[in-house]
């Protein structure tokens, strides 16, 4: 059984692979109804609108049908049961489960627990394969990975689409540039598992500095709870939000990308320049989660 | 139980039948009873010895437990505080049996994950899971990795 838990479990050819398999569903160039005897489990303990919907979506495209409860259903309905137990019953209905839930692991442990496929769709700070899988879809759309330089901005200490996005990268030929706030940097483990996967990794003070390098810049939110108080959150967000004036002479191909939903980390007047692909980036949720229902339930 | 030998070392009595933890990192003694559940309050008869000399490790601890031979999972712990340990099995004052330890490639339920997201520090049916690398021990379920004080995480 295949289930698609952390980036970890990934070699770089089943990356490729799917992000192959993407493309083929986001060009239409696939049989329609491919999943159109299968049923989906949405499973989500936190709350979620995109991750759900386009999850929903892509099993819609796929002639599939999905079942789901919101995250209030779900924790009534399983009050005091064990995750262990709830997947056990659940994987019994349906054909597949997508996992949402506040604990780390929670996804590793379903897969031990399930007769179905599970998929993790976040587990607490831990790991959202998925996002991953349309980051590094939406810079391949546009230039191939290997030589590129690639910025990570925000709260790289408990980003966690950082973390598995910088692990994905490491499987191919990237030198990752790192801008965070003190206190908010990439955890000295991290860093040190990706140097120890060949990756070069340079630290910046800030953005102006990494800025002219980079082919890809993603950004990230930076949670105001990380503060003590608003003042000193409102002076770090101010100093690591990006602006038009920050792109005077970057590369032509720099792509801005973040996860959303974004706070202050994006000025809007960014929306309008070439460099702007989140909103692209979102869309390219549907045909990679298409791609991931497929692998697991063909 | 000790008698003051001539030259002035403290001598400790033999067993009879027993265990004795030899080649114990120095410093190491006292976690290594806590792994086996011994406190002041637990019955068996003991002696410890600290900072003892040792030919090829400079200083060791030394633990022996009368009428206790150790179980599999006890020897996992102690390899992980001291990877040097000789275990020797006394029967009628003799060794009859010398093993070292060895740190296994994955470790079930042995120590608890730091990490109060973690899944296994809940009530689901699973045993906390790390497996042994070079620069720590790494949570399989949450990606935590303990670099250091491993003692106190056993469990
Ligand atoms: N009957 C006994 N009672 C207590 N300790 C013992 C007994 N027999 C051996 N030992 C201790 O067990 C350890 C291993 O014994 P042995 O195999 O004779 O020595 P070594 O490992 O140093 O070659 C030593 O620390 C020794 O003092
Ligand atoms: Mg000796
Ligand atoms: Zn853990």
């Amino acid at each position: 059984m295949y289930h698609i838990i952390s980036i970890r479990d990934f070699e770089r050819s089943d990356l490729d692979h799917l992000l192959d398999r993407a493309q083929e569903f986001d060009t239409g160039n696939y049989r329609p109804g491919l999943l159109d005897d299968k049923l989906l489990a949405l499973l989500f303990f936190e709350p979620s609108t995109r991750t759900r919907m386009s999850f929903a979506a892509a099993m819609g495209r796929l002639g599939g049908k999905s079942i789901s409860v919101d995250s209030v259903e779900a924790s009534s309905i399983v009050k005091g049961e064990t995750l262990a137990d709830t997947i056990r019953v659940i994987s019994s209905y349906v054909d597949a489960v997508v996992l949402r839930h506040p604990k780390e692991g929670a996804a590793r442990l379903a897969s031990e627990f399930t007769s179905v496929p599970v998929i993790n769709a976040g587990d607490g700070a831990g790991q959202h394969p998925s996002q991953t899988l349309l980051d590094l879809y939406t810079i391949r759309q546009s230039m191939p990975i290997d030589g590129i330089d690639v910025g990570l901005l925000g709260d790289l200490r408990y980003g966690r689409t950082a973390h598995s996005l910088a692990l994905a990268l490491s499987l191919y030929d990237v030198t990752l540039h790192t801008v965070a706030p003190g206190g908010l940097e990439m955890p000295a483990n991290i860093t040190l598992e990706l140097r120890e996967r060949g990756m070069e990794v340079i630290e910046h003070p800030s953005v102006e500095e990494a800025i002219r390098e980079l082919d890809v810049l993603y950004v990230t939110r930076i949670q105001r709870e990380r503060f003590p108080d608003s003042a000193s959150y409102y002076d770090v967000a101010s100093s690591y939000r990006i602006t038009t004036d920050l792109l005077d002479d970057v590369k032509e191909r720099l792509m801005i990308l973040h996860p959303l939903p974004r706070a202050g980390e994006i000025d809007p007047a960014v929306d309008c320049t070439p460099y702007a692909r989140y909103f692209e980036q979102a869309r390219n949720g549907v045909p990679v989660r298409m791609a991931l229902l497929h692998e697991v339930m063909k | 139980m000790s008698r003051k030998d001539p030259s002035g070392g403290l001598i400790i009595s033999p067993i009879k039948n027993g265990t004795v933890i030899d080649h114990i990192t120095a410093g190491e003694a006292l976690n290594v009873l806590r792994i086996l559940g011994i406190t002041g309050s637990t019955r068996e008869c003991l002696s410890i010895a600290t900072n003892v000399k040792s030919e090829w490790m400079g200083t060791k601890d030394i633990v022996k437990v009368e009428n206790r031979e150790l179980r599999a999972e006890e020897v996992d712990r102690i390899a992980l505080l001291a990877p040097h340990a000789k275990i020797n099995i006394i029967r009628d004052y003799k060794v009859v049996e010398k093993k070292g330890v060895e740190i296994p490639e994955v470790l079930r339920g042995v120590v608890r994950c730091p990490n109060p997201g973690c899944i296994t520090n809940t009530n689901e049916p699973v045993a906390s899971t790390f497996e042994v690398l070079d620069k720590g021990l790494h949570c399989l379920y949450c990606d935590w990795l303990i670099k250091d004080d491993i003692a106190n995480h056993i469990i």
